[in-house]
């Protein structure tokens, strides 16, 4: 699509909605957010961008193909769920740190967690929508 | 006390689909890397074997939220022996996949749905945590649909169908009884709801759960009437898929309702009788399915309906004695039935044809390979000393003991069927001479690969037999394992205290 008003916003958005993205990632835990719907948030600011911009320009934008968000955002859960280990605890136990971060606030595994799904949903969606719109 | 070594096999699954997934388009590697971890996960499935069978029932909380609210996991012996036995199939259907799968469908990433698949299998053998059983089902189900679509052939679509329709039916019918189970009794902890379940005043409402229940996993183990999507979808796929579709897919609905009955709900005297009703006409409708195909692949797939129905007809009787008869078929079927479907790929890789009519001189041509692949084919008949005989002949006094004559005559019948069925292909295949076949040009026929090749079709197969005459020659301590399963599904107490025991020793951060 060649529409100017929509190229000149896809612009502003992607940066803007990947911001929102990562603010709902952030404060996913204790309030509604969280990986999965940053996760399409992103997919979606990119998809803007793909729309506006064509699927080529995009793909030069991200440099690495979607799929490959899959693989590290499930080793990073895994990583998640596997960290309590080393103190002697079950797996999944949420760890936490003793200083809150400014602006993060309070960090704990069930980020690093959330941060897995969020690329994981990211690159899904990604995927199925780049072959999708490719196939048509 | 809590043991973080129980998750590992879980753990060590997911891991290695994940680093699998990083060598996507590197099948050299991907090769490599699934039989390595196949071979490191049949070690840990051997030392939680030993350590829960010598020692006691190990637990762990996940994410330490204390037994009756977070999720449980339990390694007792049944679990445990369930592990060991599906890593091994794994590790014999890795091998054997190297080379029967093509590279494209390697390329659009089987390894790593493989993988998910036996990461699904183990968390469902260790979860003590009803809703959780059902999460790991539905990561069972959703690779298979990788699995069973994979290479997009207008039959495979055809089959998948059949398969999801039936599948997500049953997965719905799952989820409704647990959810109107935890409306019931406030708790989805299986150890718990042991207890709970008892003080339910409205016993006729949990009647129709356990129905539900009974329903929803045996659409997915198919039992009787609920059967008909597996002979339709199993033959589709590639001889190293349905190799792990039939051993261990069907096993893991037939694990689940041996522990939902033996822990949750106790079967009266109206649940036992529907039970073994519906086991002796698996077998009956099973044997009859099978005695009618031509497609070597079908009649198998009647084959695994058909010896459901033992399993069933075991649980239905539900003395500890048919218990242990139902859980040694239960391991002897999972082997067997693994090792029954690699061969079915070796046959076809050598005749390159799947009709038994048009088959033949298997015997003149391969005759180590035909006694190879007679020791599963006859532990499936249950020829004495080998494998399918003990567990059958368990279960026949056990029905004589019980008054079962309905499922002894059926399982004498299921026997004879198999009997029959097996001899008609043995002389088919293998004696039988057969007229030169016209050469298809899509398919790699055995005798064109090369000698590493050839080595890596035969050795899970030989690996798998292996295991099956040990199954049949050392069937005293099949016996004793079997008995121990049985003795702690009897009498629960023991699980259900290492349950929710531990949850007042638990490790405080």
């Amino acid at each position: 699509m060649k529409l100017l008003i929509l190229r000149t916003t896809a612009n502003f958005l992607l940066p803007l909605l990947l911001l929102f993205s990562l603010f709902l990632l952030l404060r996913g835990h204790y309030l509604p957010g969280g990986g999965f719907v940053g996760g399409i948030i992103a997919a979606i600011a990119f998809v803007l961008h793909a729309f506006a911009f064509g699927l080529r320009s995009t793909r030069k934008l991200l440099r690495v193909h979607p799929i490959s968000f899959m693989p590290v955002g499930l080793g990073l859960a895994v990583f998640s769920a596997l960290l309590p280990l080393l103190k002697g605890l079950p797996v999944m136990t949420g760890l936490w740190l003793d200083e809150p971060f400014p602006v993060v606030g309070l960090v704990g595994s069930a980020l690093l967690f959330d941060v897995g799904v969020y690329l994981v949903v990211l690159g899904v969606a990604l995927t199925i929508i780049f072959t999708i719109s490719e196939s048509v | 006390m809590t043991n973080n070594l129980i998750i590992l096999p879980v753990m060590l699954q997911f891991t290695l689909a994940i680093v699998l997934l990083f060598f996507c388009k590197r099948i050299a590697a991907q090769k490599i890397i699934s039989i390595a971890g196949s071979i490191v996960a049949v070690v840990i499935a051997v030392g939680l074997f030993r350590q829960v069978y010598e020692k006691s029932i190990l637990t762990m909380q996940a994410g330490n939220w204390k037994a009756p609210f977070g999720i449980t996991f339990v390694a007792d012996t049944f679990s445990t022996t369930m592990i060991l036995l599906a890593s091994l199939s794994a590790l014999a259907v890795a091998v054997f996949s190297t080379v029967s799968i093509k590279r494209a469908r390697m390329k659009f990433g089987y390894f790593p749905s493989f993988h998910f698949l036996i990461m699904g299998l183990n968390g469902a053998f260790l979860t003590g945590d009803i809703f959780n059983l059902y999460v790991w089902f539905e990561v069972i189900i959703i690779s298979s649909f990788v699995f069973i679509t994979l290479g997009g052939k207008k039959v495979q679509i055809e089959g998948a169908v059949k398969y999801f329709t039936l599948n997500f039916l049953a997965s719905m019918i799952f989820l409704t009884a647990i959810a109107v189970l935890y409306g019931l009794a406030g708790s989805l902890n299986m150890a718990d709801l042991s207890g709970k379940i008892q003080t339910i005043k409205n016993q006729g409402v949990v009647q129709v759960i356990a129905i539900l229940f009974l329903v929803g996993f045996g659409i997915k183990s198919a039992i009787f009437p609920l059967y008909f999507w597996l002979p339709d979808s199993y033959h589709t796929p590639q001889a190293a898929i349905s190799s792990i579709f039939a051993g261990l897919l069907t096993k893991v609905g037939i694990y689940a309702l041996l522990r939902v009955f033996s822990l949750v709900f106790i079967p009266d005297d109206f649940m036992k009788t529907l039970v073994v009703i519906l086991g002796g006409l698996t077998l009956f409708s099973g044997g009859l399915g099978a005695l009618v195909q031509t497609n070597m692949r079908k009649m198998f797939s009647y084959m695994i309906v058909c010896h459901i129905g033992y399993m069933i007809g075991g649980i239905g009787m539900f003395t500890a004695a048919a218990l242990s008869g139902a859980v040694f078929y239960l391991i002897h079927d999972i082997i067997v039935k693994t090792n029954l479907f690699l061969a079915g790929g070796l046959i076809y890789k050598i005749n390159g044809e799947v009709n038994m009519k048009r088959m033949g001189s298997m015997y003149e041509q391969y005759p180590a390979l035909s006694l190879l692949v007679a020791v599963p084919l006859f532990s499936l008949i249950g020829v004495p000393p080998l494998s399918g005989f003990w567990p059958k002949i368990n279960l026949m006094s056990e029905s004589f003991v019980t008054g079962n004559y309905y499922l002894l005559g059926c399982i004498i019948f299921g026997s004879f069927i198999t009997l029959f069925v097996i001899t008609r292909f043995w002389s088919e295949v293998f004696w039988k001479k057969r007229e030169a076949l016209a050469r298809k040009p899509y398919i790699r026929y055995f005798d064109q690969m090369s000698r590493s090749q050839k080595t890596f079709l035969i050795t899970p197969i030989v690996f798998l037999s292996i295991i099956s005459l040990y199954i049949g020659l050392g069937a005293e301590n099949i016996f004793r394992l079997s008995n121990h399963i049985a003795a702690e599904l009897v009498d629960t107490s023991t699980y259900i205290d290492a349950v929710l025991g531990a949850a007042t020793t638990n490790v405080t951060p």
